[in-house]
């Protein structure tokens, strides 16, 4: 209700005192004014308080909200699409044509909660009359200690779990675990190499690669965007099959004490046939030798194709007659001194078994006999400069670039020095050490056409590119020469009729550890490529301490040992790949037999 | 008029809550239904990666090779050889059609006849 500012009681009762009426106006006035500022103060006051309230409310919920987001399981998005990747945590290796070589399964792990554990005595009796490499003892008192986890086994079989399942004791149980598995067994197993369980807990394990390609490429077998799509290698399963046989059984018959071999593509640089003996199961792989003396070539798990670094002897003679052609100081035709013994300083370089093939020998014939002399000669007219680029740019002084953890640390063994009696010996292939591997790729840059390119275990899709380390000419002229050897030099029992193998021959004393060399332990090599006329495949096999005991004589050169044992790979593998065989057209009377 | 009002939008206020509860509960056992069909996906590839692998261990060439020396005596089965190729030129060609035989031939002999027939 309004106050009258000017009430007429009080105007007449103040005009009657004689007091100014305008002062009871001002004075209700004032009281008015009072009023409506209290008035608003406390509607400022109560929205003021609304805000805040608000605000506090907002922020409350948001912390609610971040606090119990934090503090929840994650749970995964049931609405979105299903993803067509929940597969196996780690990708699938296969050969070339799709074969698998790796795969997972599922499997179970099993481990024991001694708190919850009806029967510890009885149980650990049990479970070691299931496994019988655990001991009931130690089980017992592992499970009465006090602790409250227990590890038992890492992998189980189903009826393995089925067993530990009829012991009936709620104290044991079960997690889940994806398990490697190399269905092939000891198949290609220094290429595969290994898996293993990395970090573990009770409902998953992560399998992480050991050795071989498995731990090369860890990180992309591994990768989940790609666990979906499985590695393809370049190994062909049928071909390292094929040439394990052969070569096993090469190996047993010639008494070696190891053997390795190499099939490569020339023209792509892949690796079909990786293989060394003798060799491990990868579902089972053994552990290290830990004997210090021990020689690493004595433990299965050596590769001897990528780790075994010895000198690789006569077959490295293509090479400086290979470079001598090249920069145009001799042709196959040349006449070369190969007057033995070479006396050069305090050295003496002899031929093998004494022989002297001199005075004057042929290019061709230098490599078709083995000469050491001549091939010395011609590695003098080159000298130790050009020697090592051209060495250097066939990859010899670099460990090989393959995808298997063993090659970075597999490097060359390179003379510290490189005066001319290094040039001399280097020429065929002492004095400086190098695997298998490298002599493959070496090789199939010669069978290539002179183009050198990188080998890999993984499949490539067409042809690739590499540098150019010689002329086509002079690739063309190698490859004549290594043919002569076959059909006329010292590998003659390494021909396969419709083939037309090349190679060259190696045997190379074994160094001993306290230097100096063995007379009677030898590497035998045999490096060819076929067919000669156009060279698609190289092949390296090498044999470690091999004897041929078939002969009235005891022989170690690579000609009785590592040639029939290619010869015979050649022979298996080459109709395998496709490879038709150039024989003799038929004579036209024979068709005509044929067609009537 | 009001009343009315009142009444239809309560009415449709029950009818959205009935369809809401609906579409709920719906919503739920598609997906139950849909994690229940994705564990049988991860189970049925986990059985085709079992089965995968069984495969491969059953045809790794150790086994097949131990299988054809056993049961040589049936298949005969010898590794691939370079002789095995032939040459189009080795194949024979169709023999040539022999003329049909347009003429008649008296046969004669004797016919006899066994007892009963």
């Amino acid at each position: 209700m309004r106050v009258p500012l000017r009430p007429l009681a009080r105007i007449l009762q103040a005009r009657q005192d004689g007091v100014n009426p305008d002062q009871i106006e001002k004075e209700n006035l004032r009281i008015r004014h009072e009023g409506m500022r209290e008035k608003s103060r406390g509607r400022a006051q109560f929205r003021l308080l609304i805000l805040c309230v608000t605000f506090v409310a907002a922020f409350a919920t948001i912390g609610a909200r971040m606090g119990l987001m934090a503090a929840t399981e994650p749970v995964e998005p049931r609405t979105s699409a299903p993803g067509a990747e929940i597969v196996a945590g780690r990708a699938d290796i296969t050969d070339r044509n799709g074969r698998i070589l790796a795969t997972n399964m599922t499997t179970h792990s099993l481990y024991a909660q001694p708190k919850v554990m009806v029967d510890p005595k009885g149980t650990a009796a049990k479970l070691a009359a299931i496994f019988p490499e655990l001991d009931a003892a130690a089980l017992e008192r592992r499970f009465t200690d006090g602790r409250s986890f227990v590890w038992i086994r890492k992998v189980l079989s189903p009826e393995q779990m089925q067993m530990v399942h009829e012991i009936g004791d709620p104290g044991l149980l079960f997690g889940p675990r994806e398990m490697r598995l190399y269905p092939n067994g000891t198949l290609a197993a220094h290429v595969l190499g290994g898996a293993s369980f990395g970090a573990e807990g009770v409902h998953s394990a992560e399998v992480i690669g050991t050795a071989g390609i498995e731990k090369a490429l860890d990180t992309r077998l591994r990768d989940p965007a790609q666990a979906g799509s499985p590695l393809t290698l370049s190994i062909d399963l049928s071909l390292q099959a094929t040439v394990e046989e052969v070569l096993d059984a090469g190996m047993t018959m010639l008494n070696a004490k190891g053997a390795a071999a190499i099939l490569m593509d020339a023209r792509t640089g892949e690796i079909l046939v990786m293989a060394s003996l003798p060799t491990f199961d990868p579902n089972d792989r053994p552990s290290p030798l830990v004997d210090k003396d021990a020689e690493p070539g004595d433990s299965p798990l050596f590769n001897r194709a990528v780790q075994g670094v010895y000198e690789l002897g006569s077959t490295f003679k293509i090479f400086a007659v290979a470079q001598a052609m090249e920069l145009g100081l001799v042709t196959p035709s040349t006449m070369v001194d190969a007057d033995a013994p070479l006396i050069w300083g305090k050295y003496k370089i002899k031929e093998f078994d004494g022989h002297n093939y001199g005075p004057l020998l042929s290019v061709t014939d230098v490599i078709a006999k083995s000469s050491n002399v001549g091939t010395a000669h011609i590695a003098l007219m080159i000298g130790p400069l050009r020697q090592q680029a051209f060495l250097k740019s066939l990859g010899f002084f670099e460990p090989t670039p393959v995808e298997l953890i063993e090659a970075p640390g597999a490097k060359p063994l390179i003379p510290k020095k490189w005066p001319e009696i290094v040039t001399i010996t280097t020429s065929y292939g002492h004095g400086m050490s190098a695997s298998p591997l490298h002599l493959a790729a070496a090789y199939a840059a010669i069978a290539n056409g002179g183009v050198m390119i990188k080998p890999t275990l993984l499949k490539r899709d067409g042809a690739t590119t590499g540098v150019r380390v010689m002329s086509e000419e002079t690739a063309s002229e190698s490859v004549k020469m290594l043919r002569r050897v076959v059909v006329e030099g010292t590998a003659t029992l390494g021909e396969v009729p419709g083939y037309e193998v090349a190679g060259k021959t190696g045997t190379a004393e074994k160094t001993k550890k306290t230097g100096g060399y063995y007379d009677d332990k030898v590497i035998n090599t045999f490096a060819a490529m076929f067919p000669a006329s156009n060279p698609q495949y190289v092949l390296i096999v090498t044999l470690d301490e091999p004897l041929d005991t078939t002969m009235s004589e005891d022989r170690h050169t690579a000609g009785w040992t590592a040639v029939p044992v290619a010869a015979e790979i050649i022979r298996r593998v080459a109709p395998l790949m496709g490879l038709r065989p150039k024989l003799e057209p038929p004579a036209t009377d024979a068709v005509t037999a044929a067609s009537n | 008029m009001r009343p009315v009002l009142y009444i239809l939008s309560f009415l449709a206020l029950i009818a959205l809550g009935f369809w809401a509860y609906r579409e709920n509960y719906a919503t739920q056992a598609a997906l139950k239904d849909v994690e229940g069909l994705r564990s049988e996906i991860a189970g049925l590839r986990e059985s085709l990666a079992v089965q995968r692998a069984e495969w491969a261990y059953l045809n790794r060439p150790d086994r097949l090779r131990q299988l054809v020396d056993a049961n040589f005596d049936r298949l005969g089965l010898m590794p691939m050889e370079p002789s095995q190729f032939g040459t189009a030129a080795a194949v024979a060609y169709p023999a040539p059609k022999m003329p049909e035989v347009s003429f008649t031939t008296d046969v004669q002999g004797t016919i006899t006849t066994e007892e009963g027939l």
